[in-house]
């Protein structure tokens, strides 16, 4: 009964060099294979909440793979900020609007918008994968890039992983770079939250008819109608004004 | 089985591709939005396994920062959209065109 099952996640071993990798390469191809098809689901699904409804299984599929890559923390964050409330916002703004299905990719003003797009992607994914991805392609998962067993040619190098940064806990780890090296641009962020915040309130809230923004209390409503008056009787008053100001 | 590094880059990469391709072929403006999301969160999950690759948790807290901005972006672009939505009568990006006549 107390036998205990052997870690296959390196990131659940004390050392991860000891990991056997087998767990990590299933979670990896079939959350892998999940995230991309959602993903393609959402750009062809007709209709937006069944697009929006596909990008929420694409965020649990990403919080799953910063979890195998010793996110913890930002794993929690993906499900609670992305699939909870920013799916929500979304969804809410679909429903709002009004829902109507629509062509998936015809009716555009440019000829064959689709295919080229499709084009440009392949070409994007493999200068991306060129660029990016394959100098990583060799190696153990995740390991501290070291020159002497690079140059060495040692595929199998220990992985080191982030144990030794996470060995207080991820979220402690987080945070104590959060509040010490990353403290100003996290003060910049909360300023960033309050303008967004009040730039949200000006452009969201309801235009009114422009005549209804006049101010009928009744001095303004006699000073407008001053200023209605023709031109001759208009322009003494401006002098008084005038006048009146400098004095 | 050892899952190299470089293949977390590379779905990544993918992930923005299909990003990319759904804000060039879509026409709906919540779709495209939400092939941004898309986009960034791709770009979450590189600095995610960069930060595991380098041992550091610094790509953890960028990805975090980037996640912030995300949720500012996400909040502002859908009250364009509404406003969008009331002057036109429409989120198709293509009836968007004032300024082409």
């Amino acid at each position: 009964m107390t036998a205990v099952l052997p870690p296959l996640l390196a990131q659940t071993l004390p050392d991860p060099s000891q990991a056997t990798g087998s767990a990590e390469f299933w979670v990896f191809i079939l959350v892998g294979a999940v995230s991309v098809g959602s993903a393609l689901a959402m750009v062809l699904m007709r209709n937006p909440v069944h697009a929006a409804l596909m990008l929420v299984v694409n965020f649990f599929t990403l919080a799953v793979l910063y979890a195998v890559l010793e996110a913890q923390f930002l794993a929690a964050v993906q499900v609670i900020v992305y699939a909870g409330a920013i799916m929500v916002l979304f969804l809410f703004v679909l429903m709002l609007i009004g829902v109507r299905r629509e062509p998936r990719f015809s009716g555009s003003r440019i000829p064959a918008q689709g295919p080229i797009a499709v084009i440009l992607g392949l070409l994007l994914v493999a200068a991306l994968g060129y660029g990016i991805a394959s100098p990583y392609m060799t190696g153990a998962s995740a390991c501290t890039p070291d020159a002497a067993t690079a140059e060495a040619g040692d595929e199998a190098r220990p992985c080191s992983g982030l144990v030794e940064a996470n060995a207080d806990g991820n979220t402690e780890g987080v945070g104590q770079l959060l509040f010490t090296r990353y403290v100003w641009p996290f003060e910049v962020t909360s300023v960033l939250l309050v303008i967004a915040a009040v730039g949200v309130m000006v452009i969201g809230r309801k235009r009114e008819d422009r005549s209804e923004l006049v101010d009928r209390t009744p001095a303004v409503v006699g000073a407008a109608a001053a200023a209605a008056e023709p031109e001759p009787a208009a322009a003494p008053a401006a002098d008084d004004a005038e006048e009146g100001s400098a004095t | 089985m050892i899952v190299p590094a470089g293949w977390y880059l590379l779905l990544a990469a993918v992930l923005f591709s299909i990003g990319v391709v759904g804000v060039l072929a879509r026409r709906n403006l919540i779709v495209m939005f939400m092939c941004i999301e898309l986009m960034l969160n791709s770009v979450n999950l590189t600095l995610i396994a960069f930060s595991r690759i380098n041992g550091t948790l610094d790509g953890q807290v960028l990805s975090f920062f980037v996640m912030v901005v995300a949720a500012a972006e996400v909040t502002v672009g859908l009250a364009l959209i509404v406003n969008l939505f009331r002057l036109k009568a429409s989120v198709d990006a293509d009836d968007v065109d004032t300024l082409r006549s």
